[in-house]
């Protein structure tokens, strides 16, 4: 990894922006669609949007090292106001915008922040709710006025008040502004992301500008990610994938944003962009897949024939076409024929006509579902990551692409694996500290610059690719001493469309048991189809046909996992479907939708021992929280069911 | 009229302003039915106003005097100072007079956006030929207008189903439609006829804030019938009681509440 040279000047994303701004002053840098049209900015106008911002920001009294959160959806002024927070010499935290007001009480006091950036009314009043609690709180700074007329304004500014505030004052300030932005160097901190918290209270990473720039450095050069590229960028903001895709890699290479109209127009707005670089994770490849594949259900029989039929060809042929293997000329023939009929217009109309290269991380993505996308031609890649790598960790390289494994470590990572099966990796990335915490600093990063990712794991000796099996403290031992990996199961589970959410539990015990969650899409469908009435979520996660199909599901599962020594006794012995989602806002997954294990085994003990004792059926009470913060309890008696398993001797005795 | 019409400026820092509309002694009958027996109340400018009152107690019928669908045998209409001639509803509509209806009165085959758009109609000049050969003035019209409309879509956040045609809607989304078809005539009075009837508690709440949004933002007085009571207190500055096309009671929300007659005419009266 070449550093650039301390006099190159490239060693912020302010210095970026300055270099952008020169070099592809006319192209676009951001656009968002707006009143149904989509605006547009160059990278001339973000950086004179940016200047206006950061003096406005020293005008309104900002320091060096002060923190400024940022919250709400995906705006190019909200990334705007990360970069002139940078400018000014604070740092960014951006927040997960649909936590609620108490999971941003803690973030907020943790990191004292004394300015706020929001980006509508709702952000602003859960900061007012909590604003007594947070001393060090200031100056907020609000971009849509919507709704906020009447409120006090001695705290609360408008976004671009504060810019004209800081134009006007630009003769004064700007010398500060320019000093300031001279200043930074690769060790100062780029930005502040909180963890998602599996466990215990969210962290604070602390990425530096040498952090963030050579990881989008590196990998922009693995995937050739260049200006011209287009994103769309949805995912959240306090996300580091999102921190690295959208400011990254796009102040690096000079590629340009999009943002989506708003959550509910994100499918329009994709087709629309056409992005050449996709980044999602699994879930969202699942939903679309699962839309198609219903609306399949729905077309006329020619329709769904000519699909199947080229569906079955693209599966056959298509991940080695996108590969470059020898293909005979038939195959290749039929596969042209096919693009024009249905891979071309189905790619366009789920908007990937134009992806160079996707990703998807974070979880586990069915086998099925990554074919699925691979064989229309799609280059649809896995990569391992954290926020405490700056995301990337390992990478699949283009002709190396599997369902089962996450690639190889990405340029500039060492990796290692512990002895306990724990993988390290050290890395140009790897954060800096946790902030204010130097206990847990100590506890994941080693003085050489070794960083633990608390997941299990193992290097395939034929091809050199890092498999991950586990988080590392979630693998255990069942009372017979086998091995327990619950999220092995649950992926098999999970990679059924009717299964959305799956926790196994047996750790300790001689057996497992199971909680499913169905997906309401999936199975809505189905009943629809079947003329099966239900008038709720919970009805239908009762049904006994549902029921069913899900056992159905679970022997299979059953059938499969018995094939692996290794795991055979993480078999599932009964099981429940759950009669609620698991849901953020109840605690029982994190912002970025990973089951928080130990709080759904708290919160449903009378389910897990109802199943360990064997009854047929349990009545439960449920305490669920409402986007708005009330609380409300759901009551059901749920069926408690039996799954065959395959014994496990037998399997033995047949080898 | 009285002391009353001096302007104030409300709890939540609304400015209400001076009378904008009032009814004076209206009298309808449809034949020898009597549905609005001398009925007077006035309107003021900024303010939300209720009209409340049991079933077949003349309320869509005042809203639709207020409309000029139905003119009334006797009293008069002050529309901004000035008695009001017998007008045809889209007269009344170019006056600024916008208005929902009870059962929603939309264009079925036609999409969200087209359906806002003919709310814009009172503010066009141009001709249809015009506007078939679509140059000149009749472009920059529509530019003009879509642009207005786009920024309803954006204030009643429907930009979702901006291009779906709304027959496939469901009655929540077709109600804020036609709430966004009469905010884009940008009039100066809007009537709704139950802007909640039928809706399930979340979708009433997104009513509500979207009414007070409206009258907040641009300023815009309405005049809203309802029949749950929960929001007509919280939203209305002041509130008209009809029963059997009577007046029985007119004031905040507070004094109609402490009425007896009001109390009376919804929970029924023991006889003895």
């Amino acid at each position: 990894m070449a550093q650039p040279s301390p006099d190159s000047g490239l060693q912020s994303i302010p210095a970026l922006l300055k270099r952008n701004a020169t070099e592809f002053g006319s192209k676009a840098a951001n656009r968002e669609k707006e009143f149904g049209i989509w605006q547009s900015w160059t990278w001339k106008e973000a950086e004179y949007e940016i200047e206006q911002l950061a003096l406005g920001l020293i005008n309104m009294g900002v320091n060096e090292g002060d923190f400024i959160a940022i919250i709400g959806r995906n705006r190019p002024s909200l990334y705007w106001s990360m970069v002139a927070t940078q400018m000014v010499g604070a740092i960014p935290v951006p927040l997960y915008q649909d936590a609620v007001a108490e999971e941003m009480k803690y973030v907020l006091g943790h990191c004292g922040a004394r300015f706020i950036i929001a980006g509508d009314q709702e952000q602003v009043d859960k900061v007012i709710e909590i604003q007594d609690d947070l001393h060090q709180f200031e100056h907020m700074i609000y971009l849509d006025p919507r709704g906020m007329r009447k409120y006090d304004h001695s705290r609360l500014h408008e976004f671009s008040h504060v810019q004209e505030q800081g134009h006007a004052a630009r003769d004064e300030l700007t010398p500060e502004m320019i000093r300031r932005r001279e200043k930074l160097t690769y060790d100062s901190t780029c930005v502040m992301l909180y963890t998602s918290g599996t466990t215990g209270k969210p962290k604070g990473v602390v990425l530096s500008n040498r952090n963030i720039i050579e990881s989008a450095k590196s990998s922009s050069e693995f995937d050739d990610l260049r200006e011209g590229d287009e994103v769309l960028a949805y995912l959240p903001m306090a996300w580091v994938g999102d921190f690295i895709f959208s400011i990254g890699q796009a102040y690096w290479t000079g590629f340009c944003v999009n943002c989506p109209e708003s959550a509910e127009t994100l499918r329009t707005d994709l087709r629309e962009i056409g992005p050449t670089y996709y980044f999602a994770p699994p879930r969202v490849f699942e939903g679309l897949l699962t839309q198609v594949m219903i609306r399949m259900e729905d077309a006329g029989t020619l329709k769904r024939r000519m699909f199947h039929h080229f569906m079955d060809h693209a599966k056959k042929v298509g991940p080695s076409i996108l590969d470059g293997k020898p293909v005979g000329a038939w195959d290749r023939f039929k596969y042209a024929l096919g693009n024009v009929l249905v891979y071309g217009p189905l790619k366009d109309s789920l908007g990937f006509g134009r992806v160079r290269v996707g990703y998807t991380a974070g979880e586990a993505i069915g086998p099925e579902i990554f074919d699925f996308y691979r064989s229309l031609g799609i280059n649809l890649k896995q990569l391992y990551g954290q926020t405490e790598a700056s995301v990337f960790i390992t990478v699949q390289p283009d002709g190396e692409v599997r369902a089962d494994t996450v690639g190889v470590p990405a340029p500039g990572v060492e990796l290692k694996i512990a002895e306990s099966g724990e993988v390290f990796y050290r890395s140009p990335g790897a954060f800096e500290e946790y902030y204010k915490n130097p206990e847990s600093t100590a506890d994941t990063k080693d003085p050489e610059g070794w960083v633990a990712t608390g997941d299990a794991g193992f290097i395939e000796p034929s091809s050199g690719h890092l498999r991950i099996i586990d988080r590392a403290k979630d693998v255990g031992k069942m009372a017979d001493g086998s091995l327990f990996a619950p999220k092995y199961v649950e992926n098999k589970l999970k990679f059924f469309p009717n299964v959305l959410e799956a926790v196994l539990f047996g750790a300790g015990k001689d057996r497992c048991v199971a909680f499913i969650n169905i997906d309401l899409t999936a199975v809505g469908n189905w009943a629809e189809r079947n003329n099966i009435a239900y008038a709720s979520y919970q009805e239908l996660a009762g049904h006994p046909q549902v029921l069913d199909t899900i056992q159905s599901h679970v022997e299979e599962v059953n059938a499969s996992v018995a094939e692996d020594e290794m795991l055979s006794g993480c078999q599932i012995h009964r099981f429940l479907v759950l009669h609620k989602e698991l849901d953020a806002d109840d605690g029982e997954m994190t912002r970025t939708r990973k089951v928080r294990r130990r709080i759904v085994e708290e919160k449903f003990d009378d389910l897990i021992s109802a199943l360990y004792e064997g009854k047929a059926e349990q009545y439960t009470e449920t305490e669920v929280t409402y986007e708005d913060g009330r609380k409300g309890s759901i009551k059901a008696t749920l069926a408690l069911r039996d799954a065959k398993v395959v014994p496990i001797s037998a399997k033995v005795a047949a080898e | 009229m009285n002391a009353a019409a001096q302007e104030y400026i409300t709890e939540d820092g609304r400015k209400i302003g001076g009378v904008v509309m009032e009814m004076k002694n209206i009298t309808l009958r449809f034949g020898g039915v009597i549905a609005i027996k001398d009925i007077s109340f006035d309107i003021r400018e900024g303010e939300i106003r209720a009209i409340i009152g049991p079933n077949g107690a003349g309320k869509s019928s005042m809203l639709n005097v207020i409309s000029g669908f139905y003119n009334p045998q006797e009293g008069e209409v002050w529309y901004k100072g000035a008695r009001r001639p017998q007008m045809r509803p889209y007269q009344v509509a170019a006056q600024g007079i916008a208005r929902t209806f009870q059962n929603i009165a939309l264009f079925e085959g036609m999409s969200v956006l087209d359906n806002v758009m003919t709310g814009r109609l009172t503010h066009m000049t141009t001709n249809l030929f015009q506007q078939g050969i679509w140059y000149g003035k009749a472009r920059q019209e529509e530019i003009a207008n879509r642009e207005k409309v786009e920024e309803i879509i954006d204030f009643l956040e429907i930009q979702a189903i901006r291009k779906t045609p709304v027959g496939r809607l469901p009655y929540g989304l077709k109600k804020r439609v036609e709430l966004a078809r009469a905010l884009a005539a940008e009039p100066s009075i809007l009537l709704l006829d139950e802007p909640m009837a039928g809706m399930n508690v979340e979708e009433k709440e997104d009513m509500s804030r979207f009414i007070l949004d409206v009258n907040d933002e641009f300023g815009t007085t309405i005049a809203l019938i309802e029949h749950d009571m929960g929001v007509v207190m919280d939203l209305s500055d002041r509130v008209v009681v009809m029963d059997y096309g009577k007046k029985i009671g007119d004031g905040t929300p507070d004094e109609v509440r402490s009425n007896q007659d009001v109390i009376d005419a919804y929970l029924g009266v023991a006889h003895d």
